[in-house]
């Protein structure tokens, strides 16, 4: 897809980043995925930044991927395997 | 194991506290109160009020002990009030005037 | 006192009748959101399901864009979120959750039900799967994988579960029958009983 910086197949990481000790914020990475490695999937299309729209902010578009990951690796338990699917915005990504 | 880490007290995937607690599976039918305010929230969003957005964000900012005590649809109606404030759609006097009323 | 602390019975008859008297939102409107938000219930999804089992072009289309394929079938989609299917197979079994919030596929669907939106499930879904759909008696085949998929953004997701065995001659609406809402969000399967 135009303007996204992800290809399926390729290996990201999830920024280990806390905008939460800054200030209010309203973000949709989930806390357990912060500086996680995952595998992207496949591209969601792009739509404006939640971020943004939660203050009634003008809102950038931005990519939006489906990441997959490994269950045991985030959780250090959890059955070999089992996996996670998380929609993550590309800014949230960084190549590994 | 808990991840030591600054997570919003909304952010609840694999927290330790619940992980205990069982999940109420029976099925538990809407008040005449909730679908008012789902109602309620969709309206404000078609009309370019209020999205979606702003009502988790106002949801969000609710102080912890009270996100977890209030009810689903209570978070909803508190939220869609502090949104209305924010925005200026309603004025406290106003509101504050129209609860002395009911 | 912080008015936002007020009991939420009482802010929402003075929200209420403040956004009337603006005329912003009148009582007529709510009403009228009330009855179509009701008309969305699992049946419709229930359908989507049984037409997939049935007919392997729809379930393509199901897979590739759930929001044309819940058209396809009369299903309203105008203004709501994408929809994605997640189909189970011998290998895969997925269980939906919105750790953050509580995401879920409304206008197929209907209102989530209490179970989804509560702490315990936001909490445990995402680390403890198999220990989670044990509360509804829910047990997987040995070997089989489980996928948890945390709907954080803009879509919103349901799963298309396994057709399951004694049902090869049944009919779509006998098949629809017994597709419970709790099999479209990956908590149970579906069992020919039902």
């Amino acid at each position: 897809m135009a303007g996204s910086m992800f290809a399926p197949g390729v290996a990201v990481r999830v920024k280990n980043d806390w905008p939460e000790t800054r200030g209010p914020v309203h973000i949709r990475t989930p806390h357990y995925l912060r500086g996680m490695q995952g595998k992207v999937i496949r591209q969601l299309g792009a739509y404006p930044n939640p971020e943004d729209l939660a203050f009634a902010r003008p809102a950038a578009t931005r990519p939006l991927y489906h990441v997959a990951f490994d269950q045991p690796a985030v959780w250090q338990e959890g059955r070999a395997g089992d996996e996670l699917l998380v929609e993550i915005y590309e800014h949230w990504l960084e190549p590994v | 194991m808990e991840k030591d880490v600054p997570r919003a007290h909304h952010d609840l995937g694999g927290v330790s506290k619940f992980l205990c607690e069982p999940v109420d599976v029976e099925s538990h039918a809407l008040t005449d109160f909730d679908k008012e305010v789902d109602a309620l929230r969709s309206i404000l969003g078609q009309k370019r009020v209020m999205s979606v957005d702003e009502l988790r964000r106002g949801i969000e900012a609710i102080p912890e002990a009270d996100y977890h005590r209030l009810s689903y649809y209570r978070r909803w109606i508190r939220s869609i009030t502090d949104n209305l404030l924010v925005k200026g759609v309603i004025t406290e006097a106003e509101l504050r005037a129209a609860l002395d009323r009911a | 006192m912080n008015v936002l602390e007020t009991d939420g019975e009482r802010l929402l008859v003075a929200v209420r009748d403040l956004l009337a008297a603006k005329g912003l939102v009148t009582s007529a409107e709510i009403a009228e959101r009330i009855s179509v938000t009701d008309s969305a219930n699992p049946g419709q999804g229930a359908r989507m399901v049984a037409k997939a089992w049935t007919d392997p072009a729809y379930r393509a289309r199901m897979l590739s864009d759930g929001t044309k394929a819940a058209e396809e079938l009369g299903i309203p989609m105008r203004g709501a979120p994408p929809l994605g299917v997640l189909e189970n197979s011998d290998e895969v079994h997925n269980l939906v959750v919105c750790t953050l919030c509580s995401c879920y596929p409304r206008a197929v669907l209907g209102y989530p039900p209490f179970w989804f939106k509560s702490a315990a499930y936001r909490a445990r879904a995402v680390r403890d799967p198999r220990g989670t759909i044990a509360e509804w008696g829910t047990v997987l085949p040995e070997g089989m994988k489980i996928r948890v998929v945390d709907s954080t953004a803009d879509y919103r997701w349901m799963v298309l579960p396994r057709r399951p065995a004694g049902t090869e001659s049944w009919s779509e609406g006998q098949l629809a029958a017994i597709v419970r809402e709790g099999d479209m969000i990956g908590v149970t399967v579906p069992v020919a009983g039902s």
